[in-house]
């Protein structure tokens, strides 16, 4: 391998963004016929490095060669005439075209333009690396593993050689995933160099060939998959040694806390999202949900906090104490807290929905609280101390209290948020991907948090996306598929795979 | 490998700045104004050969040239930032509200009638209470009108507040039709101008103080409103981000509605001022733009009232002196608009010098291939 010229070859790569580095120093090499994984944690630099080769960003200092020779990326075109080809996390297609026409779409040829011809020629490509996809089939029509097919073959059909793929993974289930694979590597053996942005370190271990850990912006090496540990690949990551083991306490309470029975929801264009759906949350649990991203998770739980209006069916809130059964359907977020539920809810859009991104950590923590007593005014003076006191439980790094969340990382974000949910002892707790973007750190702190709320009593309703993690944390999962429950099953026996088939088909075990 | 690929580091390049210190914002903005006048003094001398700092000095004379002059300046800076104050918490709320001029044609409309009519026949403080709370209405009404569609259907409130100053525009033409005096002056006069009866008393000898005393108040009472009160809050919430504040519970709607009714009312009170305080008269020109000069004087303090006081004192200082230089030396009022423009324009810009770093490309490092 030493003595052949590198397709890409980075030297001394550097980016910042005002004072912060986002890349310092980087070295990195990538040959033809190889699968090279870009292993980091969120904010290590990944993406930024990877749009320096792709022309988005411009390196402030290193040199850039492709092929052995220095050149200078300054725009998506330069990638795209040195056969780079990118493939983003969120894709950049037409929906109302068909693949073949998104396929074709910006490519100039002399001559006439036939799409029967480029029609045939995007065929052989497919053939060639066994990609099977309907070509006259439009995108909207198309699920995320085929949109995601059709951005390969698009960026194949431009003729890259040098193909970077930011979080292919993100999406897809666990079948998706290796059919993904056999393609990856199907290109891999025509010689095409392949890059794989990722943060799952059981998938790196899979399919890379080498990987190339960074952290906080820096190259901290690269080793060959097959002489590597993930235990080695964490330490690298992180710096130190976690473990990476979720601890799963038993279920101590099991009484029903919440009963949620043929739910039904439709959304604004009269499409059923969420269909005759039943399912019971315990005291003292962590129900997982697992599901294809948009199979109704969020209008389920939004349903429940009283943000979406539910056709028909209930949701019956069991009090602890008192025994009675209140109907939650239709009823708005305060008039659910007037009722004394306790129910706190992480939604997804974390910003968006969950927090105000331009106030500070002291204001967004009065967002539940402010309207109690009757004064006209503001008590900002218990707020302030949660604040506090958050801040120094969950190790927010942050200037301080006054500090607007918007300029925190991801990962403290969450933590304001978690911790404001969960000061209020909620006795069900609703968490929407919430170490969605996270540090490994961070991620641990939120599934131990979670594992308190459990261990106080609190019925946990966790959708998550990372299969792992969820066969770890939850005891049961629910499975939906298309807004219906396609099965709960025990997370203490259960498979990987048994999911992924009723994640894609109702009830697919039974198959 | 391609002829695209030798092109050097791009010559100039942004990057977001977002940790300036107070100090060196404030010198950037020092230095967009001089830069502004030095810009200005060269389109003087080039277009009328005039000595730009004489007409430097004549714009500020035009403001502080004598004891009315400076009276009336701070009283065109009371309305000014009286409107100023009654749109801000509506953009606060990220509701555009670009019908303060309509909505304060209607208080301003609603104060002369209750004048006309009942001038000379209510007890006197009676009279301006009720003056108070009838502008107050009137106004509200106006700013509740979009704001129960914008509630309701989701209307765009742009063009549905543009279009209520139109209406409000005819109304007040139709009521100097109909209040015209002497008859065929096309004009309502001085209403009450022998009796005096409801105007707004003058205090200490000064006709003007009252409105901007009361201007005053209204300042602290927004900067207490929007910082400190629940009101304050929600407002805060609902602007950044309407799903927050459902998430939350915060009745959407409801806000909407309060903040457009209290964005009215007191633009309803900014009428009463004109038309009681100031003019003693109402036609469809008694606003004279200010509503959508508050905008701006709103949006460049950054929604903050103490600086507004800051803001709506240099626009009505440029127009102020705009005026002065155009009597002075007789130049067009064009020409006084083109120095009012370029110092704005280099008062904006400046903002974006604050926000923004920009990176040239380094001497060191040269271009590959070159």
């Amino acid at each position: 391998m030493e003595n052949k010229t590198p397709a890409i070859e980075l030297r001394g790569i550097t980016k910042r963004f005002g004072s912060v580095v986002a890349n310092s120093n980087v070295d990195l090499t990538l040959y033809h016929g190889e699968i090279l994984s870009i292993l980091g944690e969120n904010g290590s630099g990944k993406t930024t490095l990877m749009n320096m080769i792709s022309g988005i960003y411009f390196p402030d200092e290193g040199q850039i060669f492709v092929n052995g020779k220095e050149v200078s990326i300054r725009s998506p075109k330069d990638a795209f005439d040195l056969k780079i080809g990118m493939i983003h996390q969120h894709f950049k297609l037409i929906d109302v075209f068909s693949a073949a026409q998104n396929i074709v779409l910006g490519v100039k040829n002399k001559g006439k333009f036939d799409l029967k011809k480029e029609t045939a020629a995007i065929r052989e490509i497919c053939d060639k690396f066994g990609f099977v996809i309907d070509l006259e089939k439009k995108i909207y029509e198309m699920s995320v593993s085929e949109k995601q097919t059709v951005e390969i073959v698009k960026v194949l059909y431009k003729g890259a050689d040098i193909l970077i793929l930011d979080e292919p993974t993100a999406v897809l289930t666990p079948q998706e995933i290796k059919k993904l694979f056999a393609v990856i590597r199907t290109m891999r053996d025509h010689g095409k160099a392949i890059i794989i942005i990722t943060h799952k370190l059981n998938e790196v271990m899979e399919i890379s060939d080498r990987v190339a850990v960074l952290r906080k912006g820096e190259h901290i090496g690269t080793v060959v998959t097959s002489e590597t540990s993930p235990a080695e690949l964490t330490q690298m990551m992180v710096g130190k040694k976690v473990s990476l083991n979720i601890k799963r306490s038993d279920v101590t309470d099991g009484s029903d806390r919440l009963i949620v029975e043929n739910l039904n929801c439709v959304d604004r264009e009269g499409v059923s999202v969420i269909s005759d759906f039943s399912f019971t949350a315990r005291a003292g649990e962590i129900l997982g949900i697992a599901g294809v991203a948009g199979s109704g998770q969020r209008e389920l739980l939004e349903g429940i906090a009283g943000l979406q209006r539910l056709e028909s069916g209930s949701i019956t809130y069991i009090d602890p104490k008192t025994g009675n059964h209140e109907n939650l359907r239709n009823k708005t977020p305060i008039q659910i807290r007037n009722l004394g539920v306790r129910l706190s809810f992480v939604p997804e859009d974390r910003l968006g929905m969950g927090l105000v991104g331009s106030m500070d950590i002291i204001d967004n923590v009065m967002l539940r609280s402010y309207s109690k007593g009757h004064s006209m005014f503001l008590k900002r003076k218990a707020p302030k101390d949660l604040a506090q006191q958050i801040i120094s439980d969950l190790e927010v790094v942050t200037p301080s209290a006054e500090t607007p969340v918007r300029r925190l990382s991801g990962g403290n974000v969450q933590k304001v948020l978690v911790g404001r949910e969960i000061s209020a002892n909620p006795k069900v707790l609703m968490v929407a991907y919430p170490v969605r973007g996270l540090d490994i750190n961070s991620s641990y702190m939120i599934y131990n948090l979670i594992n308190e709320q459990k261990e106080n009593g609190a019925a946990v309703i966790f959708v998550g996306e990372d299969l792992d993690v969820l066969l770890e944390l939850s005891d049961r999962i629910l499975v939906m598929c298309g807004g219906r429950v396609s099965g709960v099953v025990d997370a203490r026996t259960t498979t990987k795979e048994e999911i992924g088939l009723m994640m894609t088909s109702l009830g697919g075990a039974k198959q | 490998m391609s002829k695209n690929t030798t092109h050097s580091e791009p010559l100039i390049r942004l990057s977001k700045n977002d940790s300036v210190p107070m100090w060196k914002g404030w010198l950037i903005r020092i230095a967009a104004v001089v830069a502004a006048f030095i810009v200005c003094a060269f389109i003087i001398v080039s277009v009328t050969d005039l000595n730009p700092i004489e007409v430097y000095a004549a714009m500020i004379k035009g403001s502080f040239g004598s004891v009315r002059k400076f009276w009336i300046l701070l009283q065109n800076i009371a309305m000014l930032l009286c409107i100023a104050l009654a749109v801000t918490p509506a953009y606060k709320m990220k509701f555009w509200n670009i019908g303060a001029e309509g909505q304060v044609l209607m208080g301003g409309i609603a104060t002369a009638a209750c004048m006309i009519w009942f001038g000379d026949k209510m007890n006197p403080v009676l009279l301006i209470i009720l003056m108070a709370v009838v502008s107050c209405v009137a106004g509200a009404i106006w700013g509740l009108i979009p704001a129960v569609f914008k509630a309701n259907f989701n209307t765009n409130e742009t063009l549905f507040t543009l279009m209520m100053n139109y209406v409000a525009m005819q109304i007040a033409s139709y009521c100097v039709c109909f209040w015209e005096n002497p008859k065929g002056s096309n004009s309502v006069g001085i209403i009450n101008a022998q009796t005096q009866g409801g105007w707004l008393p003058t205090i200490g000898g000064q006709k003007y103080l009252l409105n901007i005393l009361i201007v005053l108040f209204l300042t602290i009472f927004m900067y207490i409103y929007l910082k400190y009160s629940k009101h304050g809050y929600e407002i805060s919430v609902v602007g950044e981000s309407e799903n927050t504040a459902r998430y939350i519970g915060i009745n959407v709607k409801k806000v909407i509605l309060r903040t457009m009714a209290l964005s009215g009312a007191m633009c309803g009170i900014a009428g009463l001022l004109l038309v009681s305080g100031t003019n003693h008269t109402i036609s469809s020109e008694t606003t004279g733009g200010r509503g959508f000069t508050a905008i701006m004087v709103s949006w460049l303090a950054k929604f903050n009232p103490f600086v507004m006081i800051l803001t709506s004192f240099l626009i009505v200082f440029l127009d102020r002196g705009a005026s002065e230089i155009a009597t002075r030396f007789r130049l067009d009022e064009s020409m006084a608009d083109i120095l009012t423009g370029i110092i704005l324009f280099f008062i904006i810009a400046s903002e974006f010098f604050i926000n923004y770093k920009i990176n040239f490309r380094s001497k060191k490092k040269k271009g590959v291939n070159e």
